[in-house]
């Protein structure tokens, strides 16, 4: 079994998106989407492709990462966009098979579904998990989501699960990987029969998977409350997130964006059926 | 001893018994125990699976609380009626306790933020945090892992990360609690290492739970354990001059002590408490020079 997460791991390195406020990121990366979902027409998905070209370039993600992030998800990709070819009825019909029509419009259309799908993911990982550390990335969250401690909701207790639940992806993910070594030890087979047969072979992975993640929470609990941890009260943080006027440029940037694909949207041309 | 310092821990009379099922008789985890534990010094706790070594450091670190007896933190009664969760806290500010296995103690998933974990629940000032974590770090010598994920480290790694956790906030008293058990040997002689230099260099007062016994010979004074009762305490020379007590609760003996007691056994003069191979070595010469003189 291949465990290798590429998708959504972090990516060392300086650049000023690196550096940026990770709440910034979020609201960034939240106007990207709205942005995506703005464009219509072929002139507004040029401006968004160039506009993610852009954000790669500030990154300096290596475009090898990326594209091996996306590899990993090419069939959701397809999917979409195969039923949009199906789905949309157009006015150029080209061809006409029984039941299956394609049309001219529904070629375009799953074309530009993919590209959107595809500039989502590229933008949302580079301003989130690729240029954020994990951590970064949940201070950001519990800052942004701190008024709504007001509403009595556990924004401290969230984030902390986050983070604990970040730190023991990588740990829980070589335990399955020891514990399926010694069932195959033991001639346990995992590759082989039904559909029924390999989910009842996971059944002896995941019993000793969910006692020992039992056994590390209470530990890690223990652990914690020794380090003198009672919560969110009255803890204050080592690194404090500082935003500058660099980050809220970067911010109205995507706002203008949006702007010009309103614009761009007005030429014409042809335009997604949504 | 005319010192009349208050020791850091001190545990009277303390009894335990851990909780059984319905019916089943409670067998006491550890017995009358006594035992006091001086600032600045070096204790090791030495046991066999089950003699009560781990139950006893949960109680030191109030994870645990006694049955009748009392546990003394800094010369406050932590067992008494009225104490409160303030003073437990408080407590924890001056014993910190390393756990064994280092996976489960870090928290964080970048090295120095973990380190920050303590320091930020006492509700420190982030400046302050900050020169404590780099110390720290700088102390354990982890600095250029400072901004490494934790799971991409060795054991030995992880476990100084765990430690500077601790030393970041500045406790007076840290308990190992078999911190090197799941270690291999180069991650133990790490972790040691570090132990001593807290010790001897910060003065921090250090307890060593642990069932190497080349691990507690580093220390002052060592203390076995054995079906929850305190069977020797001393120096490690005291302790390990009485091999036949320690195998008779199924402990070793540190190899150099063994060696050296069949050598005693066969008729040789020489003395027990020698636990450096070569200062052995030059003894065993010593000896067998001294017998053909003789003959």
């Amino acid at each position: 079994m291949n465990l290798n997460i590429s998708f959504g791991q972090y990516c060392e390195g300086n650049s000023i998106l690196h550096r940026m406020d990770p709440r910034m990121k979020i609201i960034a990366s939240i106007l990207f989407i709205v942005v995506i979902f703005l464009a219509k027409n072929l002139f507004s998905f040029a401006l968004l492709i160039l506009s993610a070209v852009v954000l790669i370039a500030i990154s300096a993600i290596p475009v090898r990462i990326i594209a091996r992030g996306m590899k990993a998800l090419t069939f959701i990709i397809l999917f979409t966009s195969i039923i949009n070819i199906f789905w949309i009825k157009g006015e150029t019909e080209l061809v006409s098979f029984g039941f299956i029509h394609i049309y001219l419009e529904g070629i375009l259309n799953a074309l530009m579904i993919a590209l959107r799908i595809i500039i989502l993911l590229v933008g949302t990982s580079i301003l989130m998990t690729y240029t954020t550390t994990p951590i970064a990335l949940t201070d950001g969250l519990e800052q942004l989501l701190a008024p709504l401690k007001v509403l009595h909701l556990p924004v401290h207790e969230f984030s902390m699960m986050m983070t604990i639940a970040l730190r023991f992806i990588p740990t829980l993910i070589e335990e399955t990987q020891k514990i399926m070594n010694a069932q195959k030890a033991r001639g346990a087979d995992f590759s082989t029969g039904s559909l029924i047969q390999r989910a009842k072979a996971l059944v002896p992975i995941l019993v000793p998977l969910f006692l020992s993640a039992f056994r590390r929470a209470e530990e890690l609990a223990t652990a914690m409350e020794c380090r003198c941890y009672t919560g969110g009260e009255g803890r204050t943080r080592m690194n404090i997130l500082h935003a500058t006027s660099k980050d809220y440029l970067f911010c109205a940037a995507f706002v203008l964006l949006g702007a010009a694909i309103i614009l761009l949207n007005r030429l014409g041309g042809y335009a997604l059926a949504w | 001893m005319s010192e009349t310092k208050t020791p850091i821990i001190e545990i009277r009379d303390l009894s335990f018994a851990y909780p059984t099922d319905d019916g089943e008789a409670p067998k006491n985890a550890l017995t009358n125990v006594n035992l006091s534990i001086e600032e600045g010094s070096f204790v090791s706790i030495l046991g066999h699976n089950g003699s009560g070594k781990s139950t006893l450091a949960k109680m030191m670190s109030l994870i645990l609380m006694p049955d009748s007896g009392s546990v003394w933190i800094d010369g406050k009664n932590m067992s008494a009626e009225d104490i409160t969760e303030e003073d437990v806290l408080d407590a924890r500010r001056k014993v910190g306790m390393v756990f064994q296995n280092p996976d489960n103690q870090i928290v964080a998933t970048v090295v120095e933020e973990d380190v920050a974990f303590g320091p930020e629940n006492l509700g420190l000032p982030s400046a302050e945090i900050r020169r404590r974590v780099d110390e720290a770090l700088e102390m354990v010598g982890m600095t250029k892992y400072a901004r490494h994920a934790p799971h991409n480290l060795s054991g030995g790694q992880k476990q100084r990360v765990a430690i500077a956790g601790i030393i970041a906030m500045r406790r007076r008293c840290i308990i190992f609690d078999e911190s090197t058990a799941m270690l291999d040997p180069a991650g133990r002689r790490e972790v040691m290492d570090t132990i001593e230099r807290l010790n001897r260099e910060e003065n921090i007062t250090v307890l060593h739970i642990t069932h190497y016994m080349n691990e507690a010979v580093r220390a002052d004074r060592v203390v076995v354990m054995d079906s929850g009762r305190i069977l020797l305490d001393g120096t490690p020379s005291e302790v390990f001059s009485q091999p036949e007590t320690l195998w008779n609760v199924r402990l070793d003996v540190p190899q150099t002590t063994e060696l050296l007691y069949h050598m005693k056994k066969s008729g040789y003069n020489v003395r027990l408490d020698i636990f450096d191979p070569d200062e052995c070595a030059e003894e065993i010469a010593a000896a067998i020079r001294s017998d053909r003189d003789a003959d």
